[in-house]
């Protein structure tokens, strides 16, 4: 059972490299998909089988972050026109050199932290390598569409964090928290739109008017 | 009791969403304020009057009897009272303030629109329904036990105050509630992995999320875990709470809302964040690493002092200048809460006088507004021909805020610096008071010329208020500088056992 494991370990990992090389919006935003769906079929690998709880739960986590996501950021992309290149700050070279990056220090970070021994090799490097990731596409990538496919990945990351260190949250808690992801995609949707329908485009170097470093203007 | 207090908001927040008649929605949430509050008031006196303490019988007698087993989730400590006690008072302040704002808004729209922006307003009942979903967010995060509820309740807060700030839908306004929703969901999703290091560090004991389970608990967690768990639960709502570094969000936030919404994120919200840190901190104190956990807070809360301090020197906009307020008292909060003991009550009455004082300084910033149109300082002169009742409010509002006696925030103040001094920590107290002192004098600057400079050209006529914007400002320094004079005996109690509870470094 634990190969299979190991195996979405490994793809969950190549799917960050893939991200971070990602030139186009919309498969930015399958990969995302994708590695919410490895994620959310994790749980049902866990030595002992899965219970029924455990499945019906793992299903709607599928459902949301493999289908419901990706149609709500493919429609926003669609309103919004934003059918453009990613334009990240820096290059796919320096991108993917970080990423690799932060694996190493995933790798290196996981060894050293006092954490519970899962059976699963490299999950806990991998979910950190994740969370990078996520904070790699929120820093680098201009596109508003790019941090929420971004703020996704983080969550992937801490969802994948919590299975390898065998936390078990009540089901009350598990959906609440997977309610306020979902209104928060929700909600930053909303609020793409409307950068898009105000700045015409949705590219947040623009949304810059707000600080007290520059001198001498309103603001 | 803590799920009606939960729930009532609720419905009546899905209600403002279905009604259609403005004034109809504005008496809902009158009256959704008002009931809310009785109910907190009663809450609060029973609890410091005759100890009806937070106990699991009392938690049986709390729920209603259709949700057994509420009590696990929800239920009322001396803390969680006292937050809560602090968020009702000013959402009734802020419900009376909004009510006659809408009005206004509804009357004269477009016409508000400042430095020649006009602004088209989102739908009355979207912003109605949000503040009101909002008050039954933040009365769960001050009602929640289980450590999981508490921070879906304050990721909860930011997504549905979100849309409050975005009310005047203009460029600016997005720009800040982008900021706010993408800084504050990351960092709170940080928050969540000091929940799930929490929960490591309790597997071997088996102590749960929960804070019972936690605090009962408490010897057997694995330390090293729990100082991660410490450090990221810290980092996560201390970017909700506004500390430096983590603070970028909250001068765009709190400036570009509408006063009343600035009001509640500056005094409710940010109060809402701070409990985050303390449960974190309880259960730090409980397993003996208070030193640690204390040392954090201290250092971050010096660190906000000395950036707000910094930042308001030279500040053009009075809105900004408000929040940045804000961050230096958070810092002072979060000091107070670092060194623990009495200073610890310092910090939890501080974190009373600020609320009510910086909402009520929100409050007249709105007035303030309105007169001049600009929240350039340098463009409002001479307030206190312009409206005589705003520049008194304006004027009693600063010399609350920056502790002088009488008032809440100086007793505050004074019995936090007279812990650091007692403990011998010269270097902490040194720094705190220089920067008060700094502090004290961009403040004194800004209010001082907007409110006696001379204008440009003489005004072409006075600025009358209107009488339900300036009564909740009003209410709220008189209880202020009441609190300075005499801190009655119920609130003491109420003040002393959450102090207890959270203990802290000694």
């Amino acid at each position: 059972m634990n190969t299979f494991a190991e195996l979405t370990i490994v793809l969950i990992i190549l799917l960050n490299m893939a991200m971070s090389v990602s030139g186009s919006l919309a498969s930015c935003i399958r990969l995302a998909a994708a590695q919410g769906v490895a994620a959310g079929l994790l749980p049902l690998m866990a030595a002992g089988g899965a219970h029924g709880r455990a499945v019906a739960f793992a299903a709607f986590i599928i459902a949301l972050k493999g289908l419901v996501f990706p149609w709500l950021m493919l429609r926003a992309r669609e309103l919004t026109g934003a059918r453009k290149e990613i334009d990240p700050l820096i290059g796919y070279p320096a991108s993917i050199t970080l990423c690799l990056a932060a694996f190493a220090a995933s790798a290196w970070l996981g060894s050293r932290l006092p954490l519970p021994q899962s059976g699963v090799a490299y999950i806990i490097p991998a979910s950190l390598a994740t969370i990078f990731t996520g904070f790699l596409l929120i820093t680098t990538r201009v596109k508003a569409i790019t941090q929420v496919v971004g703020y996704l990945v983080v969550e992937n990351g801490v969802y994948i964090f919590g299975l390898a260190l065998f936390v078990e949250q009540p089901l009350m808690v598990e959906l609440a928290i997977l309610l306020d992801v979902f209104v928060a995609v929700f909600v930053m949707g909303i609020a793409i739109f409307h950068i898009s329908r105000e700045f015409d485009h949705i590219d947040t170097d623009a949304l810059s008017q707000l600080s007290d470093w520059r001198r001498g203007e309103e603001g | 009791m803590a799920v009606v207090l939960i729930v009532l908001p609720l419905l009546s927040g899905a209600a403002a969403f279905l009604l259609r008649d403005d004034a109809a929605r504005r008496r809902l949430l009158l009256w959704t304020a008002w009931l809310h509050f009785l109910l907190t008031a009663g809450r609060i006196l029973a609890y410091g009057r005759w100890g009806w303490a937070y106990s699991v019988a009392e938690g049986f007698r709390e729920t209603p009897f259709w949700l057994p087993g509420a009590w696990e989730w929800f239920s009322f400590d001396a803390p969680g009272l006292l937050f809560l006690g602090v968020t009702s008072l000013l959402f009734l302040g802020a419900a009376h303030y909004a009510a006659a704002y809408l009005a206004e808004e509804k009357r004269d729209p477009g016409e508000k629109g400042e430095n020649g922006f006009i602004f088209n307003n989102a739908p009355e009942a979207v912003f109605t329904g949000c503040l009101l979903l909002f008050l039954s967010a933040m009365t769960a995060v001050a009602a929640a036990r289980h450590l999981g509820l508490l921070w879906a309740a304050v990721e909860a807060t930011t997504l549905l105050s979100a849309p409050l700030i975005y009310f005047h839908r203009h460029k600016r306004s997005l720009e800040a509630t982008w900021k706010y929703l993408l800084i504050c969901s990351v960092g709170i999703a940080l928050a969540l992995m000091g929940n799930l290091f929490m929960g490591a560090a309790g597997l071997r004991g088996g102590a749960g999320l929960h804070l019972d389970g936690l605090l009962a608990g408490a010897a057997g967690l694995d330390s090293q875990l729990l100082k991660a768990a410490f450090i990221f639960l810290f980092v996560g709502y201390g970017t909700k709470m506004g500390l430096a570094p983590f603070h970028t969000w909250l001068p765009d936030a709190h400036s570009e809302a509408p006063a009343v919404v600035s009001a509640l994120l500056s005094g409710a919200l940010l109060n809402c964040a701070f409990l985050g840190v303390l449960r974190a901190a309880q259960v730090c104190g409980a397993a003996g690493l208070a030193d640690f956990s204390g040392g954090i807070l201290v250092l971050f809360g010096l660190a906000s002092l000395v950036t707000a301090a910094l930042f308001m020197l030279g500040q053009r906009d009075y809105k900004r200048m408000l929040a940045y307020s804000s961050i230096e008292h958070m810092g002072i909060l979060a000091i107070g809460a670092g060194m623990g003991g009495r200073a610890l009550y310092g910090a939890l009455l501080g974190a009373v006088g600020h609320s009510l004082t910086k909402a009520g300084l929100f409050f007249v910033s709105g007035l303030v507004l309105a007169a001049y149109r600009t929240k350039q300082i340098k463009d409002v002169k001479g307030l206190l021909r312009r409206s005589p009742a705003v520049a008194a409010l304006w004027l009693a509002g600063f010399l609350l805020i920056t502790g002088t006696p009488p008032s809440g925030i100086f007793l505050a103040k004074f019995v936090i610096l007279k812990e650091a001094v007692a403990g011998g920590r010269w270097a902490v107290a040194g720094v705190y008071l220089f920067f008060l002192a700094v502090v004290f004098a961009a403040m004194a600057k800004i209010f001082i010329e907007t409110t006696f400079g001379e204008p440009a050209q003489e005004p072409e006529r006075g600025f009358e208020p209107p009488r339900a914007m300036v009564r909740p400002a009003l209410v709220f320094f008189v209880l202020v500088a009441a609190l300075g004079l005499c801190v009655p005996s119920w609130l003491d109690a109420v003040l002393n056992l959450a102090a207890g509870a959270i203990g802290g470094a000694r």
